[in-house]
C-alpha cells in the first residue's frame, strides 16, 4: 500500500466525518429508466425498428446481406473462424474471406463478421464480449460491421442488458456506425469505428 | 476595474466565433429537452434519482474507494493513487517506462487535461496523440477545449481545413466528411503502432470494478483494441455503488449530452482482455486521481462531485452561449466550471474566484442537470467564500453600493431618491455614473419608473 493511497482515504474520512446523516442509497424499481409505453413480447421487431433509428441495418437472410455487399463493392473480408463454415454458402466466389485479422493490412478489409453476445430492443444496440468477439480489430477497423445475433439472446432493456453483463472482462454495446459531430455539429459516420453496422439476425 | 475579465473576454471574441458557440450550444440543449421529454413521462424525477444515488455515493467514498480497488485488483487490474496532477502524471510516466513504450494513443479523459498530462509526457520524449476528433484538432492548432463533450465548439470549418493543410493531413478542404475520414486514414495507423491506450472512465462500479467509457467515434474502443497496455486515469468521484445504478446514469448521460439515448459506444471494463481474445490489453492499470477533489469533499459545496461531466449546464447557460468556454479560463467552463474550476484551484482559488459571479442566477443549469446539482446555491456559497476571503477578483467590477445601503436604511432619503430619479431619464450619457455607464455600453437603460409600486400600492390600500 503506497502511502498517497493512505493520504487521499484519510482525507476522505476527514472530509466526511462532519456529516451526521449520510445519504441512503435510494431504492428505485428495475425498470424506472426503461421508456414507458415500449412494446412487450417481440423483442427482435422492436430491436430491428431501435436499430433503424440509429442507422443500423438487419438482415434476416444471409444471401440478402450477401447481395449488398456486393452491390456496395465489398468484396473482401474478415470472418470470425468459428462462423464462416456456415455463412460461406451464401457468399460466392467473388467474395475474399480471410479468418484471421492481420493488423498490418487493415485497410484491406471491407468487412468484419463477428459474432454478438446479443442484443438490446429499446436501443438497437449489438452486444459484443471478449468471449464471443474472435477479434475486437475484425468487428471495428472494416468499414462494415456485420454482427452475427441470435434471436434469443435480445434484451428488452437496458436495465436487463446490464444484468447480464456477467463475468466477461470485457463487454461492449454498439449503438449504430461510428459517429462525429465535432465539425460544426454536423453528423458524419465512421470515424474511427464501422461507418455501417449491420446486424445479421440468426435463430 | 471597469469589467470582470469574463466580460472583458467576451467582449473581444469574434462574431463568427460567439454564432459557433452559440449555435453549437443551442443545439445541443434542443436535443436533449427531446430526447429526454419525448422519452420519459417525469424525466425530472429520474435526474433528482440519479442525483440521490451520485450524492450517496461521494458520502460514502470511504467504503467506495477501498472497495472498487479490491474488485478491481480481483479482476487483474493494477490500481494506483495519486494525490496531485505531478504525482498523476509520474505514475503514468513509471508505467510507459516500465515497458519501454514511448508511443500512446489517447481517448478523451477530462482528468488528463486537468493534469496537463500531454505537455509533461511530451517533455519526456513520448509521443501522446489524441484520438477523440475535436481534441485530435485542439492538440494540431496548440489550443484548448472550450467545451466538455465539444470541445471544438468554437471553431468552424474553415479553421480546422486550414489546420490539416498545415499539418500535411491533405490539401484545404472545408467538407466535414473530407475532414472525418482523412483523420480515420491518419489515426488507425497511429493506434495500431501505439504502445498504451489512454482513457478516462464515465463511471466505476463498486460492486463489479467495471470501468464504464462512452464515446460516439469509438476512439476508445480502437486505443483497446490496437495496443497492449491500457491505463485509466480516475476521479475519485466516479463511483457508482452498484451495476444497476448504471442503468440510471446511462439513460441520462447520453440525452443529455448529445441528445442520444445512449452514445454510439458504450464499453464495461472489468480487467484485461481474455485469454481467447487476440485483440487489445495484456496488462490494464487503473489511476485514481484526488487533484484537489477531498478538498471539495471537504467544503459546503461537495455536491458539484456529483457532476457526470455531460455538457447540458454549458449547452444552456446564457453566460457560457455568450463568453464561450475559454473565458472561463480553467479546464472545466461554465456553470459547473464557475463552481469545480475555483474549486479545483486550491491556494489559487483567488484567481479564480471572479468564476462563481458569471451567472446570473437564474437557475437553469439546475433545472438541465441529470444529477439535479444546484448549481446557482454552490455559485452563492463561493461568491461569500470570495468576498470573506478579500479576492480581489471576487469584488471586480462590482458597481458602489454605498450610496444605495445608505438610501435603504433611511426611509426618508429612499422616498426622496425615488422622487428624485426621475431626472436620470435627461442626464446626457456622458454625465452617468461610471457604474450605470458600463450598462449602456452594450443594452439601453430603462426609462425610470422609480416609486410606481409605491403608488400603487397606496391606492389598493384605499379601495
Amino acid at each position: 500500500m503506497n502511502s498517497s493511497r493512505e493520504k487521499i482515504i484519510s482525507r476522505v474520512r476527514a472530509a466526511l466525518a462532519p456529516i451526521k446523516v449520510r445519504a441512503a442509497h435510494p431504492d428505485f424499481a428495475d425498470k424506472t429508466a426503461t421508456m414507458p409505453g415500449l412494446p412487450t413480447g417481440d423483442f427482435c421487431a422492436l430491436f430491428k425498428e431501435c436499430l433503424q433509428v440509429v442507422n443500423g441495418l438487419a438482415f434476416d437472410d444471409v444471401s440478402k446481406l450477401a447481395a449488398w455487399l456486393r452491390a456496395e463493392g465489398h468484396a473482401h473480408g474478415y470472418c470470425d473462424p468459428a462462423l464462416w463454415p456456415g455463412l460461406s454458402s451464401a457468399f460466392g466466389k467473388d467474395f475474399t474471406v480471410e479468418t484471421s485479422f492481420d493488423r498490418k493490412r487493415v485497410d484491406d478489409y471491407k468487412f468484419g463478421i463477428t459474432r454478438a453476445a446479443g442484443a438490446i430492443a429499446e436501443t438497437g444496440s449489438i452486444i459484443l464480449q471478449d468471449t464471443a468477439t474472435s477479434s475486437r480489430l475484425g468487428a471495428l477497423a472494416p468499414w462494415v460491421h456485420i454482427a452475427v445475433v441470435s434471436k434469443k439472446q435480445i434484451f428488452p432493456d437496458i436495465v436487463s442488458a446490464i444484468g447480464a453483463l456477467g463475468d466477461d472482462p470485457n463487454t461492449i454495446w454498439c449503438t449504430g456506425p461510428s459517429k462525429t459531430a465535432d465539425v460544426e455539429g454536423i453528423l458524419i459516420q465512421g470515424v474511427h469505428g464501422p461507418g455501417v453496422q449491420i446486424a445479421l439476425l440468426v435463430t | 476595474m471597469k469589467y470582470q475579465q469574463i466580460d472583458q473576454y467576451a467582449a473581444k471574441i469574434s462574431a463568427e466565433k460567439r454564432a459557433s458557440v452559440y449555435g453549437g450550444s443551442k443545439s445541443g440543449y434542443d436535443s436533449r429537452k427531446k430526447a429526454l421529454f419525448t422519452h420519459f413521462t417525469a424525466p425530472d424525477d429520474l435526474r433528482r434519482l440519479a442525483g440521490n444515488i451520485k450524492q450517496h455515493t461521494i458520502e460514502n467514498l470511504d467504503t467506495y474507494l477501498p472497495q472498487v480497488e479490491a474488485k478491481l485488483q480481483a479482476n487483474g487490474a493494477k490500481v494506483h493513487w495519486a494525490e496531485d496532477s505531478h504525482e498523476a502524471c509520474q505514475r503514468v510516466l513509471e508505467i510507459m517506462r516500465a515497458r519501454n513504450a514511448t508511443k500512446i494513443v489517447k481517448a478523451k479523459t477530462m482528468v488528463s487535461e486537468e493534469i496537463g498530462l500531454t505537455p509533461y509526457l511530451e517533455k519526456e520524449g513520448i509521443e501522446c496523440l489524441e484520438t477523440d476528433l475535436g481534441e485530435f484538432i485542439i492538440q494540431i492548432a496548440h489550443d484548448h477545449p472550450s467545451h466538455i463533450v465539444k470541445p471544438i465548439i468554437h471553431k468552424n470549418r474553415r479553421e480546422i481545413a486550414k489546420l490539416f493543410e498545415e499539418n500535411g493531413l491533405g490539401e484545404y478542404n472545408d467538407d466535414p466528411e473530407t475532414i472525418t475520414r482523412r483523420a480515420r486514414q491518419y489515426l488507425r495507423h497511429k493506434y495500431l503502432a501505439a504502445d498504451v491506450g489512454i482513457t478516462g472512465a464515465n463511471f466505476v462500479s463498486a460492486e463489479s470494478g467495471r470501468l464504464v467509457i462512452v464515446t460516439n467515434e469509438g476512439n476508445s474502443r480502437f486505443s483497446l483494441a490496437a495496443t497492449k497496455v491500457h491505463i485509466a486515469l480516475i476521479g475519485i468521484e466516479k463511483i457508482v455503488p452498484k451495476d444497476r445504478d448504471l442503468a440510471i446514469l446511462l439513460n441520462l448521460l447520453a440525452r443529455s449530452g448529445t441528445g442520444q439515448q445512449l452514445t454510439v459506444y458504450t464499453e464495461f471494463i472489468t480487467g484485461p482482455r481474455s485469454a481467447s481474445q487476440p485483440d487489445g490489453p495484456e496488462e490494464m492499470h487503473v489511476i485514481f486521481v484526488d487533484n484537489g477533489r477531498t478538498e471539495v469533499l471537504a467544503s459546503d459545496c461537495r455536491e458539484i462531485l456529483r457532476c457526470i461531466r455531460c455538457g447540458a449546464c454549458l449547452n444552456v447557460c446564457p453566460v457560457y452561449r455568450q463568453a464561450s468556454g475559454h473565458a472561463y479560463r480553467s479546464v472545466y467552463p461554465g456553470p459547473v466550471g464557475a463552481v469545480l474550476s475555483p474549486l479545483l484551484a486550491k491556494e489559487k482559488f483567488p484567481e479564480l474566484a471572479d468564476l462563481p459571479k458569471a451567472s446570473s442566477l437564474c437557475g437553469a443549469c439546475n433545472e438541465v442537470c441529470p444529477v439535479n446539482i444546484p448549481i446557482p446555491d454552490l455559485l452563492l456559497r463561493l461568491r461569500d467564500r470570495g468576498k470573506r476571503e478579500h479576492s480581489a477578483a471576487a469584488g471586480a467590477a462590482a458597481p458602489p453600493l454605498a450610496g444605495w445601503a445608505i438610501a435603504a436604511t433611511l426611509p426618508t432619503a429612499w422616498t426622496a431618491g425615488l422622487a428624485m430619479g426621475g431626472m436620470i431619464n435627461h442626464v446626457p450619457t456622458p454625465l452617468l455614473p461610471q457604474a450605470a455607464k458600463s450598462w449602456i455600453e452594450a443594452r439601453g437603460l430603462p426609462p425610470w419608473r422609480g416609486g410606481q409600486f409605491r403608488k400603487w400600492m397606496k391606492q389598493r390600500n384605499k379601495k
